[in-house]
Formats: structure tokens, sequence, C-alpha cells
């Protein structure tokens, strides 16, 4: 067996932290509020200069997510959105909008889908990383095997709860960046304080050399600017989801307005968290 | 599809390929410490008199295995029957076997709030119980369709000083309180016990929960000895969840009884019968069949017993079926509404409605051919035995039946 090689997301988060870019990733649930609109944000992520953006596929049972990230994937699955044209949706981003793109969606329509079928749409794609909450290390090394065939990279979540040990052990067979859940909870729920926060963060960063992206609960500038001082890049969903439930081009507006403000405050960060 | 191939079959807390830890990684630790506790717990006699005396003096256990004979009439005159009578448990059903369990190790993990999911609401009172027994704070989720139609449960809950919390999405039943408390426990997991009410989530509940209510099927097996010294033909239980039926079971299942599980099939508004209709899939936290669309989306269910309203099964309820050890199948609302309404006027017992799909199918196969259940004719018998699991009494129930069912 030969070794697959490095996936398209380490290759992508490894040129950002050697060009010293902390990313803003936006959240967007896949085709939310409907497909122009999302368009319409896809385009503005991309001219706000962010890299990489993370779609979600929505999920009709989503544990891990509060009220906000769940209404909008009820509201796209009610539109007929499917993880077939979710898919869609991500290779459009990376050829329309030269986007990275992290799928983040729950294990179940992936396994409907079929593991090697999902993969294989996966590398068509050109989906770079795909992050599935309710997989942990000790159930993905299959899933993880038949990613990385395809260049794409599984991406494990770190959480306040995890202990050294395990950290090490999730870390030994994690790519791409690792996860960092910023506080117990579902996300869009407050956050950790900021101390406890970088307190947390310089802990993983003495365990792993990988790339930490610090998500859930993240919504203003401010905040995405302290958690950069110490993670290498920020990841922002509910507060982005709950400015653009309206369709039309007032969402896209608001949705880069906000996003021009949170980049700006990420680009003031200055050096390496390293 | 061909998902088997990437899950480890002798990965953690597996039945055939079936269950698994699919929680986020928030949980991880704490189904860790979960297990280790039940497995300190298991070797402990001070755990084992502790529980045994609260099952005992608490709840009233041993629960009496009783003779039905106006219901054997009714039924043809086809076979003994007899009842365990669960619903004789304090509060009603057999929930309270598995709280006491794990209220003891919430105690042991220094845990100071309890949540909880509950869909007929017995398994919500068992939990606010035993949170009141032992004076820990104590949260239920509850659909916002099953608060209405199980409403003498909700006031029970409330006046043991648990706080009920309505839910209002997806179908607002049990599946969506399950997600709820879910999501409270993964914001509280430092103070915070989830009491899972049946054989279902992450490993160690399928089988943490089998193993509290595996009294049932222990008891169950020294009463039939006593009474007519042999096993019964057949064990007959209802199956939401699974834990009522997997504890039944447990009692027989290495001994040749034939085992049925009973789904709700609801009606033409759907139905709740995973193992019968549904496909292996994860929902809150295992592998195990599902009801599910082609897109990998979560049926909502549908059945006239609150307990049974759920899209997903226990785990090992799956593998019993792939291996053919145990016949699911499932009976209608209707067919249910009818037993309860049966039990009722023949026997003075007023089941649950849930226990009720239990009762409608032991009817159900005594009026079959023999062939379809060869258990019923074997060569020098004189009537089969039949225990039905009647796992929980039906007082809950009379908004759903209406006063008057003459
Ligand atoms: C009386 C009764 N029986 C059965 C059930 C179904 O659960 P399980 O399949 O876990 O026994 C319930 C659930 O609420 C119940 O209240």
């Amino acid at each position: 067996m030969s070794t697959p090689p490095l996936g398209r997301l380490t290759q992508l988060t490894a040129r950002l932290r050697s060009e010293g870019v902390k990313p803003l990733v936006p959240f967007l649930t896949a085709g939310y509020p409907d497909e122009d609109t999302f368009n319409g944000v896809l385009a503005a992520v991309a001219q706000a200069g962010c890299p990489l953006v993370e779609i979600g596929i929505p999920f009709s049972d989503p544990v891990a997510d509060g009220p906000v990230i769940q209404a909008s994937s009820q509201r796209v699955l009610q539109q007929g959105m499917t993880l077939a044209r979710t898919l869609e949706l991500a290779a459009a981003a990376e050829r329309d909008h030269g986007l990275g793109v992290v799928l983040m969606g729950y294990l179940n329509p992936v396994l409907k889908m079929g593991p090697a079928e999902f993969a294989a749409a996966c590398g068509q794609a050109r989906v770079d990383g795909v992050i599935i909450p309710d997989l942990p290390p000790e159930e993905a090394r299959g899933l993880r095997a038949l990613l990385a065939q395809q260049g794409t990279d599984l991406v494990d979540l770190v959480a306040p709860t995890t202990d050294p040990d395990r950290l090490r052990q999730n870390a030994a067979a994690a790519a791409g960046f690792l996860y960092l859940v910023s506080t117990n909870g579902v996300t869009g729920s407050g956050t950790n304080t900021a101390d406890n926060l970088s307190a947390y963060i310089k802990n993983v960063r003495q365990i792993t050399d990988l790339p930490l992206y610090v998500g859930f609960g993240i919504s203003t500038p401010e905040q995405a600017a302290q958690v950069a001082t110490n993670a290498d890049g920020v990841i922002v969903g509910s507060a982005l989801i709950k400015l653009i439930s309206r369709t039309g081009d007032t969402s896209v507006a608001a949705a880069a307005n906000f996003l021009g403000q949170m980049v700006q405050a990420l680009n003031s960060v200055k050096g390496s968290s390293r | 599809m061909n998902t088997n191939s990437i899950f480890s079959t002798d990965g953690t807390g597996r039945f055939g390929p079936y269950g698994g830890q699919f929680v986020p990684e928030t949980l991880m630790p704490c189904l860790q410490e979960l297990e280790r506790t039940w497995d300190a717990a298991r070797q402990d006699p001070a755990f084992k008199t502790e529980l045994a005396s609260l099952l005992a003096d608490y709840s009233g256990r041993p629960t009496p295995l009783y003779r039905a004979q106006r219901l054997e009439k009714h039924c043809g005159d086809a076979a003994r029957i007899y009842l365990k009578r669960e619903d004789l448990n304090h509060t009603g059903a057999h929930k309270i076997n598995n709280c006491l369990g794990q209220i003891l190790l919430a105690k042991r993990m220094g845990k100071s709030r309890i949540v909880a999911e509950t869909g007929a609401g017995q398994h919500g009172v068992a939990t606010a119980t035993v949170c009141a027994l032992v004076g820990l704070e104590c949260t239920v989720y509850m659909g916002e369709v099953d608060m209405k139609r199980q409403a003498p449960n909700v006031r029970r809950m409330h006046l043991m000083g648990a706080a009920v919390i309505p839910v209002t999405s997806g179908a607002r039943t049990l599946k969506d309180a399950s997600s709820e408390a879910i999501r409270d426990w993964v914001t509280h997991v430092a103070t915070t016990h989830y009491i899972i009410g049946s054989v279902v989530g992450p490993h160690p509940y399928p089988a943490m929960v089998r193993d509290f209510q595996a009294v049932i099927g222990t008891e169950a097996r020294q009463q039939i000895l006593a009474k007519e010294d042999r096993l019964p033909d057949a064990v007959i239980a209802c199956v939401g969840g699974g834990s009522n039926a997997i504890g039944i079971f447990s009692g027989f299942v290495a001994d040749e009884v034939a085992l049925y599980g009973v789904e709700a099939g609801g009606s033409q508004a759907g139905s709740s019968a995973a193992l019968s209709l549904g496909e292996p899939g994860v929902l809150h936290g295992s592998f195990s069949y599902l009801l599910q669309t082609q897109d990998g989306q979560v049926i909502p269910a549908h059945s006239v017993a609150a307990g049974l309203d759920y899209p997903g099964v226990g785990p090992e309820h799956s593998h019993l079926k792939d291996t053919g050890r145990v016949c699911y199948d499932s009976v209608n609302d209707d067919e249910a509404l009818t037993a309860f309404a049966d039990l009722s006027r023949l026997e003075g017992i007023i089941p649950a409605l849930e226990s009720s799909h239990a009762l409608a199918y032991c009817r159900r196969i005594l009026s079959q051919p023999t062939a379809v259940a060869p258990w019923r004719k074997k060569p020098g018998m004189k009537k089969p035995l039949v225990i039905v699991n009647l796992s929980g009494r039906g007082d809950k129930d009379m908004a759903q039946t209406g006063e008057d069912d003459s």
C-alpha cells in the first residue's frame, strides 16, 4: 500500500501558516437561505479574502448544533437540499470562487450514500476537508482512509473535556487542522471566558503542532481577534447564519459587511502564534 | 449500502456491527468515565446490595408473574398466558429499574444534576422520582405533543420537583426530546449525568441499561419455573428503544424459548417500526436500524403510544434481528387500543398503550395457524406457555383512549 500524498487541507493550512495568514472560516448551511443568496454570500466570502469556507450538510437531527443552525438545516431540507446537491455546491465554491471547502455534516447521510461513494464524490468535488461531529476518532478509521485516498482530510475535534492523553492520541491521526470546540456546548452558545480560552489553546499547542482552528460561539470581531492571538484560524457560524435569514441582496450585503469586519480584525493580529 | 465495512465489529460496545459511540468529542471523556464507574460498581458488593434493597423496598420487587385466565379464554384457550407485572413497580413501569441503577452511578461520579428525555413520561417520572429520592436536581425534556397526550405524568414530575422543558423542534416527540437532552448534556457535562431511558444511545448505555433491566428476566424465569416447572415456550414484549424487551429476553435468550419483539406499526400517518421497516444508520450515538429517507434524513416516527414513538431502536435488537434469535413484528394503533380495552375489562388491569402492543400481538399469534409459530405445537405438549411483559400501567393514557370505551 502506498501512502497517500498530503491531503489538500493539510497543504492549504500549511501554506496559510507560512504566509502568516490567520484565516476566518465562515460556516454556511448548504443552500441557505436559498441557493441564489447562498451563492451571493459565497462570493462575499471570497471577496472578503477568506481562503476557506465550511459548508454544512443539513441533517434532520443535528445534536451538536444550537437553535440557529438547527433552524437553517430544517429550512434547507424543506427546500429539498440533499447531500448530492451539497457536494455540487461545494464543487462550485471551488470552481467559481476559488475557495477551499470543508464540508461539515453528521454521519448518517454519509452512511446512507455509502462511505466509499461519499469519499469519491469529495475527491471529484475537490473537497479539502470533512468534519463529522458525531464521528469520534475511535470510529473514524475507515472513513479517514477512504477520504485520504481522495486527497480529502478528515478533521478531528478537540473539546475542553479532552484530556492530554486523549489529545495526544487523537492528534496522531489528525490532519488539516484541529477543530477546537471553544466551550462545552452546541454551536452558537456563549464562548468560554477569554482567559480560559487562551489557556486552553495554549495547552493544546503544547501537545501538537497541527494548525488550531477555533469555533463555536464566536460572534464579534473583538472575540475573533482575541482568539487569533493564540489560534491559527477562527470559525464563525451561527453569527453569520443569523444575518442572512432573509433571501436576497440585503442578506448578501449584511454578510459582506460582517465578514469584512471580522477579516479586518484578524488581519490586525500580528505575528505567528507558534 | 456498504457501511459495515467501515466499522470494525470489535470496536467499543458492539453487538455484531451495531452499537458504538457516535457522539461529539465533548462527550467522549464522559462516556469513558461512565463506563469505568459502571465497571467498578458492577463488581462492588456494596453497590449490588444497595441497588437490590432499593429495588425491593422502594420499588416493590419482585413484581408478580400473574396468570391471566380470562385473557386466555379470550384468546381461544390456545395457551397459558402469564403477565410479568412491571406495571406494579413504584411509578408504574419498568423504567424505575434502570433509573435506580443509574442514579447510584451518578452519585458515585459526584454529579449534582440529572437530565433525561421522556416520551410517555414514564421514564421522566422514574427519573424525577430517583432524583427526589437522593436529592439531585432534575431536568426532563419532553416533546410538546407528548406533554399534551401524557399530561398526568407531567404533573407527577412537577410534583416531585423536576423541571419539565417542552421541546418544540421537529415532530415534538421522543426523538426531539432526546436530541435536546443530549444538547443540554454537552453544555453541562461537568456537573450533569444523562439518564437515558432505554437500551439506546452510545456505549455503555445499551449494555448498562440492559443489565439494569435484566432483573425482569431473572425474576420471570424463576417464577415460571416455580409455577409451571418448565420454561415458557414464548416471551412477548413491546419494543420502543427496547429496554423492557431486552430485560425480559435476557432471562431466556440462551434457552429454546421463542422471543417476540413488537414494534409500533402506527397508522396511515406513519409508524415507529425501525426494525421492521428501517435500515441501519446512526442516530443519537449508536449504529442501529433506523427509519430514514433515501438521503439519510431521519423520518419522524408515529405511534399512539408515546413511549414507542421513536424512529430508532437499541443496537442489541438490531443484532438479534440479524441473527434471527428474536422475531420482530409490529401491531398498529387500532390493534393496540383494542388490547388496551380488552385487558382492562377482562382482567381489571389497565395496561400502558406501549404494553398493549405486546398484548395485541399475543392475541394475534395465538389466533393464527400453529404453523406460523411452531413452538405452539411441540410433541407431547399440553398447552403452550406464554409470558407477556406488561411493561407499565395505563393510567397515563386516559386522555388518549377516551373515558368511555364502551
Ligand atoms: C410502559 C412502557 N413500556 C414500554 C416503553 C418503551 O420503552 P422500551 O422499549 O425501552 O421498553 C415505555 C417508554 O416510555 C413505557 O413507558
